[in-house]
């Protein structure tokens, strides 16, 4: 763990780790915020600085918090990071506030944020674990806006609120057609990490991409995928 | 004499049945509703029938292609398909919104899943519920059939249809005939009801479905108030219940699977009829029951000859 680079820390999230795209996090806001591409980019700001400086923090304070409670602990830093952004979103950008609506303090229980303390800033240092937060955040973001972009474009024919085309398919802005866009995205991507050549699939944990960050290998002993 | 004797594993007797052969008689049970549709609402639905048809079979024939799997057009499926569609949507549609359609039954219902009898929903119901949320404009523009009563044109060129238009506007000679608004294939209901005896005496479907749903619905009807032979007779609910809840792959193959099937279908269409805010709940209710049909199999799957319930209690 320790010899890999720190770039790699920081790329591994935009394609090979795509939190939402390969490990299947954070589908919730995924699904519900991703009607526009504007959308999608507040969010995926929002939880990217929500997600760094948590990474951050709980890193710090790794040999500090006793396992036992690790969980509460890790959810009160990141709900007291989550606060801060939202006062800062509602003073500075109130029309992304009342678009994002409920999902903004949602990003308090957002699986992604709780994942990365759980499975890297707990057990790293705080330089590893900020560019894992930033390049998570970053692939959260880039999904996001590549369904939002698809969405908003054949949803209602605009981009960014701008009008381009004159047919609109309702669905894809309704949850049918999100579904719709995120399997063909998560198709697309498991395409790209074949291609780049991944392990193949021997056990039931190399199925799981989160099997390297596992700590009792459970699945393995149940031979069941990690729920 | 010896070598007369071919040692094979049975089935020793085959019918002459093959998909081709059940398509074709789908495609002539359908015949009849594509005449009264040319008839009630012009050379128009002829078109409309011919873009749906050329699309799917063109579609189906890419797919497979690109997918390289073997050509699968030569089964007809792809015509039943393209057909149904054409019947469930309106003359005036644009062409463009239909292709649309038939590209989502096709590569997105079908193919992507596998092909012919891997789909887990009818494809042709599947489009037309995503045409219906996508355009709901163009898919609701119901224009006015010819010989329709007077009160049921609003203006020129639209009128309502029978689910929506006020009681006692059509008489049930008028939906039988179909002079009413509608989708192309819906209106006539005495021509659906002849492709569905062909079907039933051709043996290509068993009749359990069609009149347990018709039959539920009806009861549905009275428990919640409404006309039970006008809202059999009225909407797509003849041809959902002759040709697209029958559809094989999206059926159970039991018989008490077929019942809890089509009672299902019955419920939930008269349910959305009468309390949703949606005129039509036909394509709904068998796509909801498509969903549910391999949970049904499992809950009406027959004894095994020979097998012998065991004791409570007894383990193993």
């Amino acid at each position: 763990m320790a010899k890999r680079s720190l770039f790699k820390e920081f790329t591994k999230g935009i394609i090979k780790e795509n939190p939402v795209l390969c490990l299947v996090l954070g589908t919730c806001p995924t699904l519900a915020v991703t009607t526009s591409a504007s959308n999608a980019i507040g969010m995926g700001v929002a939880a990217t600085a929500v997600l760094v400086c948590s990474n951050a923090v709980i890193s710090l304070l790794r040999k500090v918090i006793p396992d036992k409670v690790r969980i509460p602990a890790y959810i009160t830093i990141i709900a007291g990071f989550v606060s801060v952004v939202q006062m800062l979103v509602k003073a500075f950008a109130p029309a992304i506030n009342d678009s994002l609506g409920i999902y903004l303090p949602l990003i308090v229980v957002n699986c992604i944020i709780l994942g990365r303390a759980e499975m890297f800033a707990g057990k790293n240092p705080v330089l590893p674990s900020i560019l894992d937060g930033l390049g998570m955040g970053v692939g959260f973001t880039a999904a996001l806006l590549c369904m939002g972009i698809i969405r908003e474009l054949l949803g209602s024919g605009s981009l960014f609120g701008l009008q381009i085309m004159p047919v609109r398919i309702l669905i894809f802005i309704l949850p049918p057609g999100g579904f719709f866009v995120f399997g063909m995205l998560i198709m697309l991507a498991n395409k790209l990490n074949e291609r780049s050549g991944k392990k193949v699939k021997t056990s039931p944990c190399d199925g799981c991409p989160m099997s390297e960050n596992c700590a009792d290998k459970a699945c393995e002993k149940t031979g069941k995928e990690a729920g | 004499m010896e070598s007369k004797l071919h040692v094979s594993s049975s089935p020793h007797f085959k019918g002459n049945n093959s998909t081709r052969r059940i398509m074709l008689d789908v495609i002539i049970a359908l015949c009849p509703a594509a005449i009264a549709a040319c008839v009630i609402f012009g050379l128009r639905s002829m078109v409309l029938i011919g873009v749906c048809v050329s699309t799917c079979v063109l579609l189906e024939y890419a797919s497979r292609k690109i997918m390289k799997r073997d050509t699968t057009i030569g089964d007809l499926s792809a015509v039943v398909t393209g057909l149904l569609l054409a019947l469930n949507l309106p003359v005036d549609i644009n062409p463009l919104i239909a292709m649309f359609g038939c590209l989502i039954a096709i590569v997105v219902v079908k193919q992507m899943f596998g092909g012919i009898g891997m789909n887990f929903v009818n494809p042709a119901l599947a489009a037309r519920i995503v045409l219906l949320v996508s355009f709901p404009s163009a898919m609701m523009h119901w224009v006015t059939a010819a010989g329709a009563p007077a009160a049921a044109q609003i203006d020129a060129t639209t009128s309502a249809t029978p689910l929506a238009a006020a009681p006692g506007v059509y008489s049930y000679i008028d939906l039988l005939i179909g002079r009413c608004g509608g989708s192309i294939g819906e209106v006539c209901a005495v021509a659906l009801i002849l492709g569905g005896i062909y079907l039933v005496v051709r043996r290509v479907i068993s009749p359990i479905i069609p009149c347990v749903y018709l039959a539920t619905a009806a009861l549905m009807s009275l428990i919640v108030g409404l006309d039970p032979l006008y809202q059999l007779l009225s909407g797509g609910l003849l041809l959902g219940a002759i040709f697209m809840a029958t559809d094989y792959t999206t059926s159970p193959v039991t018989k008490w699977g077929k019942v809890i099937f089509a009672v299902g279908c019955g419920f939930f269409t008269i349910l959305l009829r009468a309390y949703s805010n949606m005129p039509e709940g036909v394509s709904f209710s068998i796509l909801l029951m498509n969903i549910l049909v391999p949970h049904i199999e499992r809950l009406t799957t027959p004894r095994t000859l020979g097998y012998v319930k065991k004791a409570k209690g007894e383990k193993k």
